[in-house]
C-alpha cells in the first residue's frame, strides 16, 4: 500500500503535515495517518486566537475505532480552524492534504519549519 | 509466543486487510473500513472470519451430565440440531466465559456437544472439563479441536439466500440457534443460524484445510473485528475480557444482563451462589447509554453521576455507525441504571452529558 506523501509540505514523526502560505502555516494529518485510523467520526481544535507550541498538543482526532493526539508543527497563534470538519469529519479521510485541513498558524518563528522532516525522511519513517 | 494464525491469514492479506493480535491470535480487523463493513452487514450482507473462536468436542456416556455440570444454561433442553447461549462460571458464580453450546448429532449412541469459548481461553477451558470430569470420574471424551476447525460467520439481512445459493439442502426452515452439518461446496460444514451481529445469519465451523473453499464461496463484504465490535455493540451483545473478566471485572450473569442463561433448576458450578444473587438481587448492572455531549465513550473512562461522583466504568464504546450517536456499554449502580437516568462519562478529563438507553440500540433480528 502507498500514500499521498506531496513535496510542497513538511512533516512531524507524529504524522502532521506543515504547509506555509502567505506566511501561515496550514496544518492537517497525513494520508498515512487517516488509512491508520480509519473513519473519523470527531476532530477537536482549539479556537482562533489561542497560542500552540512545536510539538504541543492542538487537539484530538477520533475514528471510530480509536482516539489520536494532535502536535503542532509550529509555535504560534492559531488564526484559523477548519470549521467543515465539526460537520464533515469525513474530510480528513477524503481529502487529508486540502479540505481536511484543520488549522492555520502565525507562527513565532517560521524557521522552526526547518526542523521538521522533508516528504523524502517522512516517506522513509512509514515506508 | 507467536501469534496463532487464522488458515487464511495470507489471503486476506491480499485483500487488504490490516491486522490485530486478539486473544493470541493474529486477526483482519479492517478490510475496507469499519463503517463500509458495518453497513454491509446492517444493510446486505458481511462475512467474517473468526477462526480465533475455539472447538471443544466432549462424548461419551456422561458428556451430558459433564456439559450440565460446567455450563449455566440447561444442556438436557438441547436437541440433536439446537444449540444455546451459555455462561462458565466458578464457584462464586463469577463468569469465567460465555459460549454458545451446539448439540451434534450423537456419537455412537451418546449425546455430543460441540461449545465455542473464546478467543485464547480454549486451553485453559479445555483443562478445565478434563480436571472437573476426572474429579467427578465421569466417562466423557474432551477434545479441543480449535486447531482444527476455521470458523466464518456470513452475517446480514442477505445472508440466509447467500447461505441457501452454495449450500446443499435448504436452510430457509432453519430456526435462529438450529444447526446442522450440511455440504458446501462438496466440503461438510457445521452450519448454524446464530450470531454477534444482531442480524440474521449463519456461524460455518468448517475443516481448516478446506478454509478457502468455504471462504471463497461467498460474494459479500468482507469483515474485520473492528466491525465486529460496532455491530456486537450496537446489539448491546457483551465481550469477554471487556463486560466480563474473572480478574479485572467479575461479573455475575445477572449483572451483566443475561440471568436466561442461568438455569437454577440444574447442578452446576456457581449455581449456588447464583440461587443467593437472584433471590437477593445485584448492586450493579450492565447498561447501555448514549453520550448526549461530542465526544465518543471509551473503555475504562469513568461513569459518574451528575454530581461528578464516580459510580462505573465503561466496558466499550464507539461512535455507532448505525445510529450515528456515541454509545457505550459499562456497569452502574442499579439506582442508575433505569432507561433515562441521566449520568456522565469522563472524556479525556472532561465530564460528557449521557443519558441510559434500553439495550439493544437497534433492532434486531
Amino acid at each position: 500500500m502507498s500514500f499521498d506523501v506531496p513535496s510542497d509540505r513538511r512533516y512531524l514523526e507524529s504524522h502532521e503535515w506543515a504547509l506555509e502560505t502567505n506566511g501561515t502555516v496550514r496544518v492537517g494529518i497525513t494520508d498515512f495517518a487517516q488509512d491508520e485510523l480509519g473513519d473519523v467520526v470527531f476532530v477537536e481544535l482549539p479556537d482562533e486566537g489561542e497560542s500552540v507550541t512545536q510539538e504541543g498538543e492542538f487537539g484530538i482526532v477520533e475514528s471510530i475505532k480509536a482516539v489520536s493526539d494532535l502536535y503542532a508543527p509550529v509555535a504560534g497563534e492559531v488564526v484559523a480552524v477548519n470549521e467543515a470538519l465539526f460537520d464533515a469529519p469525513e474530510l480528513v479521510n477524503g481529502d487529508p492534504f486540502g479540505e481536511g485541513w484543520m488549522l492555520e498558524i502565525d507562527p513565532d518563528d517560521a524557521a522552526e519549519l526547518e526542523e521538521l522532516l522533508s516528504a523524502a525522511e517522512y516517506e522513509d519513517q512509514i515506508a | 509466543m507467536p501469534l496463532q494464525t487464522p488458515p487464511l491469514r495470507g489471503i486476506h492479506d491480499e485483500r487488504g486487510a490490516k491486522f490485530t493480535e486478539f486473544g493470541g491470535w493474529d486477526m483482519p480487523v479492517e478490510f475496507d473500513s469499519i463503517r463500509t463493513e458495518h453497513t454491509a452487514v446492517r444493510t446486505e450482507a458481511g462475512i467474517f472470519d473468526v477462526s480465533h473462536m475455539g472447538q471443544i468436542h466432549v462424548t461419551g456416556p456422561d458428556a451430558a451430565s459433564l456439559m450440565q455440570r460446567l455450563t449455566s444454561n440447561d444442556v438436557t433442553r438441547l436437541d440433536v440440531g439446537e444449540s444455546q447461549y451459555a455462561t462458565i462460571t466458578d464457584e462464586d458464580g463469577v463468569i469465567l466465559d460465555d459460549t454458545v453450546v451446539y448439540r451434534l448429532p450423537d456419537e455412537d449412541g451418546d449425546a455430543t456437544y460441540l461449545f465455542v469459548p473464546n478467543a485464547g481461553t480454549d486451553e485453559a477451558t479445555h483443562e478445565r472439563w478434563i480436571e472437573f470430569r476426572n474429579e467427578w470420574g465421569l466417562d466423557a471424551t474432551v477434545d479441543n479441536r480449535t486447531d482444527e476447525y476455521a470458523m466464518f460467520a456470513v452475517q446480514g439481512p442477505a445472508a440466509p439466500e447467500l447461505v441457501e445459493d452454495v449450500i446443499d439442502g435448504s436452510v430457509a426452515d432453519r430456526s435462529r440457534f438450529e444447526a446442522e452439518y450440511a455440504a458446501i461446496d462438496g466440503v461438510e460444514c457445521w452450519t448454524a443460524r446464530t450470531g454477534y451481529t444482531g442480524e440474521d445469519g449463519f456461524e460455518l465451523i468448517v475443516p481448516w484445510n478446506e478454509a478457502e473453499r468455504i471462504w471463497s464461496a461467498f460474494d459479500c463484504q468482507p469483515c474485520g473485528l473492528g466491525a465486529r465490535d460496532t455491530l456486537r455493540i450496537e446489539a448491546g451483545f457483551l465481550l469477554a475480557g471487556q463486560e466480563f473478566d474473572p480478574e479485572s471485572n467479575p461479573r455475575t450473569p445477572y449483572e451483566a444482563g443475561i440471568g436466561f442463561t442461568v438455569a437454577l433448576d440444574t447442578e452446576f458450578v456457581g449455581r449456588d451462589a447464583l440461587e443467593r444473587i437472584e433471590r437477593d438481587g445485584v448492586e450493579e448492572k450492565l447498561v447501555g447509554f448514549q453520550l448526549i455531549d461530542r465526544g465518543v465513550p471509551r473503555h475504562g473512562y469513568d461513569v459518574t453521576n451528575t454530581d461528578d461522583r464516580v459510580v462505573g466504568t465503561v466496558t466499550s464504546g464507539t461512535m455507532s455507525p448505525t445510529l450515528e450517536q456515541a454509545i457505550g456499554l459499562g456497569y452502574v449502580p442499579i439506582e442508575y441504571a433505569e432507561p433515562g437516568t441521566t449520568l456522565r462519562v469522563v472524556v479525556r478529563g472532561q465530564s460528557k452529558k449521557a443519558r441510559v438507553e434500553p439495550t439493544p440500540f437497534i433492532d434486531t433480528a
